[in-house]
């Protein structure tokens, strides 16, 4: 049987990667919501890893529902991103400036 | 020990197709990557014994989720060439804050070892003699049917929230309208005139 701390380690380092990847790409708004889906499997894969190793399913099913949420959030952040490329012709986060934020 | 030799394949290719995902000068190959990554999490499900989950990713992520991806990268029409500016700027405070993060992170690698009272007090033990997909849905079905009610309102929320964010109406397209076709009458949209031959109207 594989140690937990392996799976531990990679779900860490797929973790980091996630958020490397939006620090990285500030630019590129696709690419950051590719990053955020890598941070929710890296969650997944904790959740999923301790539910097996501890005997208990509720894990499991958290996981689950942690996929729908990611589903819809993916969902509505690729329509809010349409509904910007529509307006400013680009997905330069820079150009995000109407409410001066 | 067959096992293992899968997992270190699978952790390699998760960890490597994800850098590939945030380095991919191409947002295509980009998406290309994170179903590669996406299929090593799958990987590891199966692993452990969760191929309900495992195939459930594939399906959401690969099949449903990429696809879609794919879809908004190749609809839009995006000039790659300005996307990688910047990068050079913000590399010194990412790799601050990755170290950061990863070595609080690191802590979890220590021998583990589940306290007896955790054992003692499990909600909904995993039995060997079931088959996965069986018990989540013994599990999902009654206890946590609530919730997962909630999901499939999140679910109907995000689908209507998307429809109406992208959905617009261009008054310049000429469209069918079907009632207008229908309750067209012949009195008001045809007339009848009479010639005299040789003349025209």
């Amino acid at each position: 049987m594989i140690p937990i701390e392996h799976f531990l380690i990679v779900s860490a380092s797929l973790f980091v990667i996630g958020v490397f990847g939006i620090f990285l790409n500030r630019k590129n708004v696709i690419i950051i919501l590719m990053s955020i889906e890598l941070i929710l499997a890296s969650v997944n894969i904790n959740f999923v890893v301790f539910s097996s190793y501890l005997g208990d399913l509720v894990g499991q099913v958290f996981a689950m529902f942690i996929l729908t949420v990611a589903a819809a959030e993916a969902a509505i952040g690729l329509a809010i991103l349409v509904c910007f490329y529509r307006l400013r012709n680009s997905i330069f986060i820079e150009d995000a400036n109407t409410m001066k934020g | 020990m067959i096992a293992s030799y899968f997992f270190y394949f699978f952790a390699f290719t998760a960890i490597l197709s994800s850098f590939l995902v945030i380095f991919a000068n191409n947002p295509v190959h980009s998406v290309l990557w994170l179903i590669v990554t996406f299929f090593s999490v799958a990987g590891f499900f199966i692993l452990v014994g969760a191929e309900f989950l495992a195939l459930l990713l594939m399906i959401v992520y690969v099949g449903a989720l990429a696809v879609l991806f794919l879809f908004v990268v190749m609809m839009l029409n995006i000039n790659f060439v300005g996307l990688r500016a910047g990068v050079a700027q913000y590399l010194p405070f990412g790799i601050l804050i990755g170290l950061v993060i990863f070595f609080e992170l690191i802590l979890a690698f220590v021998p583990w070892d589940f306290k007896q009272q955790s054992i003692d007090n499990l909600s909904s033990p995993i039995s060997l003699s079931e088959a996965n997909t069986v018990a989540l849905g013994k599990v999902v079905y009654t206890d946590y049917f609530l919730l997962f009610q909630c999901a499939g309102i999140i679910l109907l929320i995000a689908m209507i929230g998307s429809i109406v964010l992208t959905l617009r109406s261009r008054p310049d397209v000429k469209r069918q309208n079907v009632t207008q076709q229908i309750f067209r009458d012949p009195n008001s949209s045809i007339e009848v005139k009479d010639i005299n031959p040789g003349e025209g109207i």
